[in-house]
């Protein structure tokens, strides 16, 4: 059975969920082997023999993580001329996407961005992605005629569902080169970590926007958050304005999430900050125009003002969680 | 310092956007083009850079004759001069050959640096940068939140999902840049007037050296299988706060077993 190269996100040997997802869509067309670029294969082993990877390539040289994509994509083309994989699944991340343009340069092939949604094609001629466009308003089913196909799928893509792997540890047998190490990251300064989970890969997000009113308020949509355990996005209005920082922007210049659950919270539903959500499965709006468009993607909407409705509704979840 | 900017026009994002029937593709002659917004960020960041150690920035477009309403746009904010890269034969490009005619191009005119926005709204794959980076063999420096250089060397702020990486290069290397990085210029009646006069070449793809068998629909490395609008959200369930919307959207939250 053809291999299927699973490019493995991770942070610290622990196995992050979208990866979960793309092994999971990966067992549609072959055997999964992920590949996994820096330290701590060794520790995110077991997660990925879990979820169904017949192997893992290593490529753990010193020092390996200090460069953006041009070394994984070394990686990855290398792996791509020895084993010939039916396809190549990284996560739709600044960086997946980066190492996914590079590899398609080097292996010739075509790459399919922010996939949706990734299945077999019916005639047999290899995967079909599903990417949601303009906004969300147009659905695509596209494939790749030439090459390996690359394929970037966004977090939140799939249900991951566990299969028992080998999880073989295999060296992956290359030194990326000199030119691969040309842009060098020097420091890395984390401003906020948090608890919280990030954005793109968080179950629940709770956004606010303009009619949060200022920087102090947004501190009701992070209670609001932590007592759903989801991750506090912003828009533009709200990002613009510099009450919440701008990497937690959701929406056309922004970050694009599909979570179980979106709350909006304050957001007008501009179509630029639709195009950043409206993939997501259940959608909940508190606002205090009962015409502002973003009702149209609720499936619960309140119409009243967010600072009666979010504390009352912080409570009362709390309450339910204690009894 | 040869600053090259990158600039795509797209179409307006506030306008409807459809796929043809006939090819899957944009249907760009029905709606307003403007310039790719974050391209706007890219020629400011240009434009300051040069300002402060000279040089000049040269705008690079590929696309319709239409474009060169997107390239004025850019001279009036104070570029230098341009060059568009038109040719029928480029349409229905994909993301692989567009890199191919935008690198040849770049390799023909030279650089010391090229800045584009780090995803275009109609395509949105922002896989651009990575590929010119890749086919130029410059490094690339991505997510830029801030740019500094003094000619020789260059470091940005990179953006992450918790706070920035500082990533440093030697020039020649190309950036791509975020919406926070700066405040982009309104063209000033001056910056108009002037625009009409600079000089904008215009290349086909022989001028450029530029295999058509390369690009265009026909070599393009995807294709779309098939396309349908999205199907309208079923309604939901519209409540007014009465001094108990927040309890209600928590039942519905428990009903969902999201509580
Ligand atoms: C090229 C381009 C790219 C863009 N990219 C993005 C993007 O990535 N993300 C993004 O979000 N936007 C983006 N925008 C901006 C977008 O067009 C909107 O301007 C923006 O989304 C508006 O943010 P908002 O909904 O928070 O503000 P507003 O539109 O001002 O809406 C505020 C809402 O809050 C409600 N409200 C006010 N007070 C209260 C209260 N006390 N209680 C309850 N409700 C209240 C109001 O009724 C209103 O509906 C982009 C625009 C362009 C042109
Ligand atoms: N046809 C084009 N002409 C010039 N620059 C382009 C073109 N297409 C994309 N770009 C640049 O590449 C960036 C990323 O675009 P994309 O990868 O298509 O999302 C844009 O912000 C532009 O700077």
């Amino acid at each position: 059975m053809a291999e299927i190269l699973v490019l493995a996100e991770h942070s610290g040997g622990t196995v992050k969920k979208v990866t979960l997802e793309l092994l999971t869509l990966a067992r549609q067309f072959g055997e999964p082997a992920v590949v996994w670029v820096g330290d701590g294969a060794q520790e995110g082993r077991e997660r990925l023999a879990e979820f169904g990877a017949a192997k893992v390539y290593v490529a753990d040289s010193a020092g390996i993580g200090d460069y953006v994509a041009a070394p994984v994509a070394e990686v990855l083309a290398s792996l791509v001329s020895r084993v010939s994989p039916a396809a190549v699944l990284v996560a739709a991340t600044p960086e997946g996407k980066e190492v996914a343009g590079r590899l398609a340069v080097k292996t010739g092939s075509g790459v399919l961005t922010d996939a949706v949604g990734l299945a077999p094609a019916q005639d047999g001629s290899g995967p079909v992605a599903e990417q949601s466009i303009f906004g969300g308003a147009i659905i695509v089913r596209s494939r790749v005629r030439s090459g390996t196909p690359i394929v970037a799928v966004r977090p939140n893509s799939a249900a991951p569902e566990p299969a028992q792997g080998a999880a073989a540890l295999e060296p992956a047998g290359v030194e990326p080169g000199e030119a691969a190490k040309a842009a060098r990251i020097a420091e890395r300064v984390v401003a906020e970590r948090g608890e919280r989970p990030e954005l793109t890969e968080a179950s629940i997000v709770v956004s606010g926007g303009r009619g949060v009113g200022n920087a102090d308020n947004f501190a009701l949509i992070e209670k609001l958050a932590d007592s759903l355990g989801a991750a506090v996005g912003a828009s533009r209005a709200a990002t613009d304005a510099g009450w919440y920082p701008h990497q937690f922007q959701v929406g056309q210049t922004g970050k694009t999430v599909s979570p179980q659950l979106y709350m909006a919270v304050g957001i007008s539903g501009a179509i630029q900050h639709r195009a950043g959500m409206q993939t997501s499965k259940t959608i909940m709006v508190v606002n205090k125009d009962p015409e502002a468009p973003i009702f149209e993607l609720a499936d619960f909407g309140v119409v009243g003002d967010l600072f009666a409705v979010v504390p009352q509704l912080t409570d009362e979840i709390a309450r339910r969680k204690e009894s | 310092m040869n600053i090259v900017v990158c600039v795509k026009q797209v179409p307006d994002t506030w306008a409807e956007r459809t796929l043809r029937a006939e090819d899957s593709r944009l249907d760009r002659a029905s709606v307003d083009g403007v310039i790719n917004e974050l391209d706007e960020y890219a020629i400011e960041e240009g434009l300051r850079l040069a300002e402060a150690h000279g040089g000049e920035v040269t705008v690079l477009s590929m696309g319709p004759e239409k474009a060169s309403e997107s390239i004025r746009k850019a001279l009036s904010m104070g570029a230098d001069k341009a060059v568009h890269l038109v040719d029928d034969q480029l349409a229905g490009s994909d993301a692989l050959a567009t890199s191919l005619a935008l690198a040849t191009v770049l390799g023909r005119i030279g650089f010391d640096l090229v800045i584009l926005g780090s995803e275009s709204t109609d395509a949105r794959t922002g896989v651009l940068a990575a590929m010119l980076a890749e086919r130029l063999g410059v490094p690339q420096l991505s997510l830029a939140s801030k740019v500094e250089t003094d000619g020789t060397a260059i470091t940005i702020h990179r953006q992450t999902d918790y706070g920035y990486d500082r990533v440093e290069a030697a020039l020649p290397a190309l950036v791509s840049v975020v919406e926070k990085i700066n405040e982009p210029r309104y063209p000033s009646f001056k910056g108009i007037m002037a625009a009409k006069k600079k000089p904008v070449e215009t290349l086909s793809l022989a001028d450029a050296g530029v295999d058509p068998g390369q690009v265009g629909l026909g070599a393009a490395a995807t294709e779309v299988v098939s396309f349908a609008k999205r199907p309208p959200r079923q309604a939901g369930t519209i409540v007014k706060d009465e001094g108990d919307g927040g309890v209600k959207a928590a039942e519905f939250l428990a009903a969902q077993k999201f509580i």
